[in-house]
């Protein structure tokens, strides 16, 4: 027996009842006490077949393997690089990681990179203890130069990026902007300056407006609006 | 450290705008003054700067005057940077920042002769009003002195004298006697990031200013304080500059009062 | 003259009017803005975030640091000094006694959760504006929580068993108050904070108690509406 308490796409609120009865399965966000399912996080309830979860709507982005971010450098060592995640946690860029060439020892790493660098890296391990490494070795995986980093909510960067890149695309399309989407909340962008501003300004709706539906046809006709033209449908990038 | 944020703030200056779209002697929207925010004050005011606020109250007391000017009161300006406003406020006694916004609130205020301070006497070489001003920051966007500033004004401009006996002060009743402002000193903090000027610098533009001169002017265009800050030289054409710039950008916000 | 009848009208078990706003500090990961009556507290919560000195951190969880301020100009009578006082420590402290049962802060080892809780205005409730305030934040920051935490004080003033004292109960001088503030999970009736001042009887605190629950679940309403009306507003 279960009974489910809320309707999908509701807000939910730390101890809020969500579900009774043992049917329903508690996921990400939520945990049993006793016959109920109550929320554990403020967000987006989620309910798919049995499965319960809150979608986060907002909080601090934490490492995890396998996630390409947008970084600055903050310090520079004899065997590496500290890394600002844009997080709670630092990372460490190791010589290794950065470089295939031969580093020989004490010899200068700023000539890679120096302080207040921002890096594309992408992080390669997480300990319990939230130790963090990252690499910059990889496709895509480099020091850029230019443009400007913006910080959005980190828990919108799936809506920004879309799916198969089908937001960005979009943004990237109607501006002309070079785009990188860091799955830290951290954004590096490139173009005219008035073409910049719009995609800042397109990025900051899309976090808005990230829980409400239809938000891609509302994207779309904004963008089209703003810059007088349309915009075709683009493969992923 | 913020070479490439500093780089592109310059580009964008050249053409004319800045990160966010504005032009560089544009404030931003809004900029508000609410009034009387605070009831156990005696007088109070919230300022808004887009998305800076900043709280300023009016506490008055009685106390004795300087041995050097016995028939006067005067002005005690205090500021905190609370944590609150900003993740790189840390807890503890005003720092470096928070003592400067003070005193070039104060001396805008004071060298202005904004309150008359005969006005403030009770009985001459013993009992004056001290009016204690404090700043409290909210939330910090950017340009907390100019935010600051306005808020010390418009909380003075709200303030009553509380009820007083000749021996103890009622705070809980206020008279209906205003603090007669008779100035209105507004501070303009005009900011120069390579070779441009800018008013009222977000966050982000704070991390790559050169320098910075905050202009305090009456509304005849009477200068009364001046406060160059953060590390660059300025050239004295840069700030006859500024000072233009700071006395015309005082005439919005003075009209935001 | 025994005390017969509240200000306003107000019935015995009735809180002060209330208002609660979230997301009020644009800089701070989360925030909130609670009134009750007269008395008004923001809060702002800046974390996770690294910790410094090392020595405080946890490598097993992460850490709550509570901080409640009065703004100088905050109190009905004489200028506040800033920089804190025994009482605010005391408050600092409970306030994050309180909080902490609810909280999960298990995937943030070695890191940090800053609360900071100023008051412009206070007149009475203060801590427990703060609490409230300071539980809104939280939940807005997105951290993990098993409830929301709400406080009101209860108490006894002459004979009369009173939710939400005001400062004219407070400071009654024609009988005797007895002050107690309360915070607890509204949902479960778990209580995590309970201080007294004054003298009752263990029946008149039991009668109390109870009339704290079903305040704290009034307000906890009011708490998760402001946290959905953030969202709401955002629609159109």
């Amino acid at each position: 027996m279960g009974k489910l308490l809320l309707k999908d796409k509701s807000i939910v609120v730390p101890g809020e009842d969500i579900a009774s009865g043992m049917d329903y399965l508690p996921g990400y966000g939520t945990y049993r006490e006793t016959e109920k399912i109550i929320a554990n996080r403020l967000g987006l309830l989620s309910i798919e077949g049995r499965a319960v979860r809150v979608i986060p709507l907002s909080g601090q982005y934490i490492p995890k393997t396998g996630d390409v971010i947008i970084s600055k450098v903050i310090d520079v060592s004899f065997s590496g690089w500290r890394i600002d995640t844009n997080s709670a946690y630092s990372a460490m860029l190791s010589l290794k990681d950065a470089t295939s060439d031969f580093i020989a020892r004490g010899s200068d790493l700023t000539r890679y990179f120096n302080v207040g660098d921002i890096l594309v890296c992408k992080v390669i391990n997480v300990t319990s203890q939230k130790l963090v490494d990252v690499t910059t070795k990889g496709l895509g995986l480099r020091k850029i130069k230019g443009g400007r980093v913006i910080s959005v909510n980190a828990n919108k960067v799936p809506r920004i990026i879309g799916k198969q890149d089908s937001m960005v695309g979009m943004i990237k399309q109607a501006t002309g902007c070079k785009i990188i989407v860091g799955l830290n909340g951290l954004v590096w962008l490139e173009g005219l300056p008035e073409k910049e501003l719009l995609a800042v300004n397109t990025i900051r709706m899309i976090e808005k407006e990230s829980h409400l539906s239809g938000l891609t046809d509302r994207i779309k006709a904004f963008l089209e609006k703003e810059t007088g033209n349309k915009i075709t449908e683009s493969k992923s990038e | 450290m913020n070479g490439e944020l500093k780089n592109h703030v310059t580009k964008l200056l050249s053409a004319d705008t800045r990160l966010d779209g504005r032009k560089p002697e544009d404030f931003r929207n809004p900029i508000r003054v609410d009034y009387d925010v605070v009831k156990t004050a005696e007088g109070s005011a919230k300022v808004t700067i887009g998305e800076t606020e900043v709280f300023a109250g009016v506490k008055m007391e009685v106390g004795e005057p300087y041995p050097d000017v016995p028939e006067q009161g005067t002005i005690i300006v205090g500021a905190e940077l609370l944590p609150l406003s900003n993740p790189d406020f840390e807890l503890g006694p005003p720092g470096i920042q928070a003592t400067e916004l003070a005193r070039v609130v104060d001396r805008g205020i004071r060298e202005s002769k904004a309150l008359d301070f005969k006005e403030l006497c009770i009985e001459e070489g013993k009992k004056v009003w001290l009016v204690l001003i404090d700043i409290c920051t909210l939330n910090d966007a950017g340009n907390l002195i100019d935010a600051s500033a306005l808020a010390a004004l418009a909380a003075l401009k709200s303030t009553r004298f509380p009820k007083y006996d000749g021996e103890k002060i009622d705070y809980r009743e206020k008279t209906s006697k205003k603090l007669n402002v008779r100035k209105e000193p507004i501070a303009v903090t005009v900011c120069k990031i390579s070779d441009s000027f800018i008013v009222d610098p977000t966050t982000e533009e704070e991390k790559v200013i050169d320098s910075r001169l905050t202009v305090t002017s009456e509304a005849d265009g009477t200068l009364c304080a001046l406060q160059k800050g953060d590390d660059q030289p300025l050239t004295s054409d840069d700030i006859l500059k500024m000072i233009d710039i700071g006395l015309e950008k005082a005439k919005e916000l003075r009209k935001a009062l | 003259m025994a005390y017969t009848k509240r200000l306003n009208g107000r019935k015995n078990d009735e809180t002060r009017e209330i208002e609660a706003k979230v997301g009020v500090i644009k800089r701070a990961d989360g925030s909130s803005y609670f009134k009750m009556g007269n008395t008004i507290a923001y809060a702002a919560v800046y974390g996770p975030r690294n910790l410094y000195p090392r020595f405080l951190q946890n490598p097993e969880k992460g850490i709550l640091r509570c901080n409640y301020n009065m703004m100088p100009f905050s109190s009905s009578g004489e200028r506040v000094r800033p920089g804190g006082s025994r009482r605010s420590k005391e408050i600092s402290l409970v306030t994050g006694k309180a909080l902490l049962p609810v909280l999960d802060l298990d995937e943030y080892p070695n890191s940090v959760v800053d609360v900071f809780i100023e008051l412009p205005q206070t007149e009475a409730g203060s801590r427990c504006a703060g609490i409230c305030a300071a539980s809104m934040a939280l939940a807005d920051a997105g951290l993990l929580m098993k409830d929301l935490i709400a406080a009101v004080s209860v108490g006894k003033v002459d004979n009369q068993l009173l939710v939400d004292l005001d400062y004219s109960e407070e400071a009654y001088e024609d009988g005797d108050v007895a002050d107690i503030p309360i915070a607890m999970m509204p949902n479960f009736e778990k209580i995590t904070l309970i201080q007294m001042d004054g003298e009752m009887t263990k029946d008149e605190l039991r009668k109390l108690i109870e009339m704290a629950k079903k305040a704290c679940k009034n307000i906890y309403s009011i708490m998760n509406k402001a946290l959905k009306e953030k969202y709401e507003v955002e629609r159109e």
